[in-house]
């Protein structure tokens, strides 16, 4: 690890000074340090943002819920609001990570976790994420964790959250707040970027904007699972995972909303899917048809291949499961 | 046959108090409250520290290393690179009989694999070392790389030939049997991965080096020390408290030991180097990757008529390291026919070393998996076609057994698990869920060695009692059993006994490997603590001073550590007290187990170097252990998902000196063996040979939440032409014959024959 400076930032202004002038924000710490710890990254200086009043989980106006960036992953996942209404980010949490993880791992943070790509990992490799213009060693390796989607010649990561996977099939928002004193609030899908040229660039944040909460909507249906498929039955990235939220009304599907881990640079989701279940009754022909027209698109690495028929799989066994009785 | 369960096994039924009982481990305490120092925790006043830096090419050539700026960074003391490393002086040969290494070059500039060390900074702290290392630029010519046995430009490798083995004539046999099974099974590289990575402290005074390193073998580590630096063996002190695992990686110095040692010679102050968890997969070997094909011919019956195996494992392209495929095909059975092959497939990977159940493993996995097929061929249940196939006595070599229980393993075995109740065909099992359910049976073995060593005894004024040797206890319980082992022989209590291990100025140890040392060590202790009673009651009975002297009494017996007239405990006198009335400070015993008129340097010889392993019971008998694992997996094949739902495992390993502790090793065994199942194997990148998955986030072995309930249980009896003691190997069995048992279990509940490893989500998806 290289020597850096630390300041504890006392307001949100103050943090999003420090930020705009090039110190790396600190919340949990899970994931910056360990990169860190093996020079992936190297800020000069960090500014730990633990000191904010952003630790609360509020209700909105309209049933939603407001998610301080603070919360803790485990604190999210343990919130009975969360868990009666929003069940499915409540099962993602605890899909990820461990114990000890998630009462460090913040909302903001999980947001903001980098790729597991194992080149990103290696400063010795060439990789376009870590190094912009250096080439992507992973293309043509081992590529069992990459993407089916929206990969680029420069670039085929996939973000490896639990928790925004759900977030993106709740509709969720992200709060961002700029130096300039304007407030955003974004969808999961314009707040991640593809890699494209830039893979680098993950997100629409600039330096000094903070990410300040999540904003959950009220939620779209009753019925909602996330399902994840990995090597081993705990403490490992979803090789993919789904998470839907759907309701079925006289016999047929309403609402269908469906977001896909593990298989692209941001959660998935895939809008002719769901218009394709919209009104349907729920048949194991439908499903078949949802997956393939899911999978339809994939461009596989080679070694990651088998996750096209696992996630049609998986998309099928969710889809039966959310529909049964 | 006797009902298995109605006897007493393992336990103190040769009447010993407390060898054989459940002893908790007497270092548990100590490591739970992080008051057992392991080697890197020694921190020397005016500790400098090292980093090692590896090569990022497959194979080729360091051109130059520019360490200009590295060597102006901030705290740094010295750079080591391949151009301006002292070359190392040759230590004597390892390898019996083999002629010796040659000097040693630490950063050699040719680069046979990726990861191969290549510099090494030494800076004031770790952080300035690491930083300084970043700067280093090294210019490489890459060469052609050979990334492993699964290339394609890898070729059919060459023939090992002293592991041949014709028996009979196993091609005409293979021909005329009624059932016949072919298939090829697959294992990968594994990695010893223990949670204590490597690394050493050097420092010197004078002439006389001091390494507090890892190590499961004191005295063959110390011997390289001394042939590098060209000092004699006495003078260098290696110690080794606490080991935080080994699994083989740990028997030979390394480059991280000479770097740390070199850098301390040079700097004058203390040196220490940690191997990071990246470099533990490219500073030494984990298990080569290996490929069998497997013939096997059966007459109506299942009875074997033949094997004929074909096998391949990887190596290095500069070691031959044999990973033998037939350690377990040729002795398992009774099969009157067997011929088998192996070939050694050079490529561009760090020299493959021994790793838990070296050979037996993969050899194994191959076997049992096509015993089940074999099985199911012949419909014949897979327990019943073991049982018929028992081999009465070794196979391969005609010996008898010392003892062989796997039969009362299988079979009280399948009664635990309920195998009587198993459909036989498969995918007639499912759970609630409608996932499938099976039933899977292998069973494995490992044979021992001997070895020689040392034991010492020291019982001193106060009355305190210490147990010295060489020998090291890497978290499987040397400590425990050897006070156990010493309160028998001598009249005390274990909690009296302190046990000394770990330091090469203690009496020669053995290697702790090949699941030797409790054997060895506790049958020396005994002997030791036997001579110390002897010596006791002798001057008990004889010395000025003693409260027996002239008592005409012939001899005395000791109880609790309180010497005593024969059935008379009213006149009873600690230790202690005896030492202080005949004057004494200290007694003092060392036994040993060499050939009577060993000269000191073939002493030497044999404690340092694998000259000293010899078969046990002088090789009148075959000695080795043996087991039975049953297993039931779930297997849920929407997501290619397999998870171990129950394991019933039984154990022949002789008398087991504390059960409690031996279950602890074979139920770490069988989790091990999961892990190989399932989860573990190195993916090499296909075009520079890098393990990509060098971390305990990708390398995958299993978490709680992977591993069920596991039932061990032992059907050993005191097995005395295998140890003194009457134990037989128990550290490494428990993983032998688990992947297979599990694989058996996948195609009972699927259908699916699964003959590549690790059974991993895409080996299920992309099969059915
Ligand atoms: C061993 C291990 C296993 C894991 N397994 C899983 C898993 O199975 N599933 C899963 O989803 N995750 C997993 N994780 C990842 C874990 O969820 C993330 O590390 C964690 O959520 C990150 O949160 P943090 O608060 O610690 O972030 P930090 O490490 O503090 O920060 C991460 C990034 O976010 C930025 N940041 C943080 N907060 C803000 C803010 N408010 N505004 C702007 N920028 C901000 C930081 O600058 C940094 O770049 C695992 C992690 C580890 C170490
Ligand atoms: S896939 Fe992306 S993160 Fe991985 S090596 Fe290529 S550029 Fe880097």
């Amino acid at each position: 690890m290289r020597p850096f400076e630390f300041t504890r930032a006392e307001s949100a202004a103050d943090a999003m000074r420090l930020a705009g002038d090039g110190a790396t924000i600190i919340a949990g710490g899970t994931n910056l340090l360990d990169l860190m710890k093996l020079e992936v990254m190297a800020p000069q200086a960090l500014v730990d943002i633990n000191r904010l009043d952003l630790g609360d989980i509020d209700e909105a106006e309209g049933g939603g819920l407001r998610i301080g960036a603070l919360v803790r992953n485990s604190d999210l996942a343990a919130d009975r609001r969360v868990r009666d209404a929003y069940p499915m980010l409540a099962e993602a949490l605890l899909a990820g990570a461990s114990g000890q993880l998630r009462n460090k791992a913040t909302t903001g943070g999980n947001l903001l976790q980098r790729t597991r790509c194992y080149y990103y990992y290696d400063t010795a490799m060439p990789c376009n994420k870590r190094e912009p213009g250096s080439g992507c060693q992973a293309i043509g390796g081992i590529t069992r964790l990459h993407a089916l989607f929206g990969a680029s010649e420069h670039c085929i990561a996939t973000h490896p959250s639990d928790m925004a996977v759900a977030l993106r099939a709740l509709d969720a928002r992200v709060e961002i707040q700029s130096q300039d004193g304007v407030t955003r609030m974004l969808p999961l899908g314009d707040f991640y970027r593809l890699p494209g040229d830039t893979p680098h660039i993950e997100t629409v944040l600039v330096p000094g904007d903070l990410i300040t909460a999540v904003l959950l909507p009220a939620p779209a249906g009753a019925r909602q699972t996330y399902r994840k498929v990995r090597d081993r039955a705990s403490y490992a990235f979803a090789l993919v995972s789904v998470a839907g939220v759907l309701d079925v009304e006289d016999g047929r599907i309403v609402r269908p909303a469906l977001a896909f881990g593990g298989v692209g640079h941001m959660p998935w989701r895939n809008p002719e899917v769901e218009a394709l279940l919209e009104g349907e009754a729920p048949s194991v022909d439908l499903f078949a048809e949802a997956a393939a027209r899911l999978v339809a698109e994939a461009e596989p690495q080679g070694g990651n291949a088998f996750k096209i028929p696992l996630l049609r799989r998986t998309l099928q066994a969710v889809l039966r499961e959310l529909t049964e009785a | 046959m006797t009902d298995p369960t109605k006897r007493k096994h393992g336990d103190a039924s040769d009447g010993a108090l407390h060898l054989g009982s459940p002893l908790a481990r007497v270092d548990g305490d100590r490591k739970v409250r992080g008051e057992a120092a392991y080697a890197l925790d020694a921190a020397p006043a005016g500790l400098a520290h090292g980093v090692l830096v590896r090569g990022t090419i497959g194979a080729g050539t360091v051109l130059s290393v520019d360490a200009a700026s590295a060597r102006q960074s901030p705290g740094v003391l010295m750079v080591f690179t391949p151009f301006d490393t002292p070359v190392l002086g040759a230590p004597d040969s390892f390898l019996d009989g083999t002629p010796g290494e040659g000097p040693f070059h630490v950063f050699p500039a040719s680069i046979l694999h990726w990861g191969q060390a290549v510099a090494a900074v030494i800076a004031e702290t770790r952080q300035q070392a690491e930083t300084a290392a970043a700067l280093l630029r090294i210019d490489y010519a890459p060469g052609d790389v050979v990334p492993s046995i699964l290339s394609k430009d890898a070729g059919p490798g060459v023939p090992v030939g002293a592991v041949d083995i014709d028996r009979g004539d196993a091609e005409a046999a293979l021909a005329g049997s009624v059932f016949r099974v072919e298939a090829t099974y697959e294992t990968p590289r594994e990695y010893h991965v223990p949670i204590e990575p490597h690394g050493a402290v050097a420092w010197w005074e004078g002439d006389r080096l001091t390494v507090r390193e890892p190590s499961q073998w004191i005295d063959a580590m110390a011997r390289t020390y001394a042939g590098w630096f060209g000092i004699p063996f006495e003078n260098v002190r290696l110690i080794s408290h606490f080991v935080g695992g080994g699994f083989g990686s740990k028997v030979t110095a390394m480059t991280h030991g000479a770097v740390a040692a070199l850098a301390a010679r040079e700097l004058g102050r203390p040196v220490k180097v940690a191997v990071t968890r990246a470099q533990n997969f490219t500073a030494h070997g984990g298990r080569a990757a290996t490929r069998q094909t497997l013939r096997l011919g059966a007459d109506a019956d299942g009875r074997l008529k033949a094997i004929v195996q074909d096998g391949e494992s990887e190596t290095s392209v500069f070691v031959p390291f044999v990973e033998q495929l037939n350690a377990a095909t040729s002795v398992m059975y009774d099969v009157p026919n067997l011929r088998s092959r192996q070939r050694l497939v050079h490529v561009n990977t760090v020299t493959p070393a021994h790793m838990r159940a070296p050979g037996k493993h993969p050899s194994a996995f191959g076997l049992e998996s096509a015993i089940d097929e074999l099985a199911h061929l012949a419909g014949i249940d897979p327990v019943e076609l073991r049982l018929r196939n028992e081999a009465g006595f070794n196979p391969q070599t005609g010996q008898p057994w010392s003892s062989r229980r796997l039969r009362e393993a299988l079979v009280e075995g399948a009664r635990r698990f309920g195998w009587k109740d198993r459909p036989a065909a498969p995918r007639s099992m499912r759970d609630a869920d409608g996932a499938f359910l099976g039933w899977g049976v292998a069973a494995g073995l490992f044979p021992a060695l001997d070895h020689f060593g040392e034991a010492g005894l020291r019982v001193d004024a106060d009355g305190s009692i210490e147990v010295l040797s060489a020998g090291i206890d890497m978290g499987t319980g040397t400590y425990t059993i050897l006070a156990q082992a010493a309160a028998d022989a001598l009249g005390v209590l274990p909690g009296d006994v302190t046990v000394r291990l770990g330091d090469s100025e203690l009496p020669s140890g053995p290697l702790a490997g090949n699941s030797l040392l409790a054997g060895v060590m506790t049958g020396l202790v005994h002997k030791a603590a036997a001579a110390m009673r002897e010596t006791i009651i002798g001057l008990a009975l004889t010395e000025q001073g003693s409260p027996f002297r002239g008592s005409e009494l012939n001899t005395l017996d000791i109880t609790r550590g309180r010497i005593h007239p024969t059935l008379d405990e009213g006149r009873a006198v600690p230790i202690a007290d005896l030492l202080k009335a005949i004057g004494r400070d200290r007694i003092e015993r060392i036994e040993d187990n060499f050939p009577a008129g060993t000269s000191a340097q073939e002493r030497h010889r044999i404690m340092t170097t694998v000259a000293g392993l010899r078969p046990p019971d002088g090789g009148v008998s075959s000695v080795a252990s043996w087991c039975a694992h049953f297993v039931e997996v779930k297997v849920d094949e929407d997501f290619g998902t397999v998870r171990v739902r129950r394991v019933v495992s039984g154990f022949d390993c002789g008398r087991l000196y504390n059960p409690h502790l031996a279950a602890s090793q074979f139920r770490g065994g069988i989790v091990m063996g999961i892990g190989q199942a399932l989860l573990e194997g190195g993916r090499v990148d296909p075009r520079d040979g890098r393990i990509v998955n060098d971390n305990l986030g990708d390398y995958l072995i299993p978490t709680n939440a992977d591993i069920p309930d596991i039932e061990v249980f032992s059907v050993g009896e005191p097995d005395f032409r295998a140890a003194p003691m009457g134990g037989k190997p128990v550290g490494e069995i428990g993983i032998v014959g688990v992947a297979p048992a599990i694989c058996n279990a996948v195609f009972h509940a699927t259908g699916q024959r699964i003959r590549r490893l690790p059974l991993d989500i895409a080996a299920l998806l992309s099969t059915n």
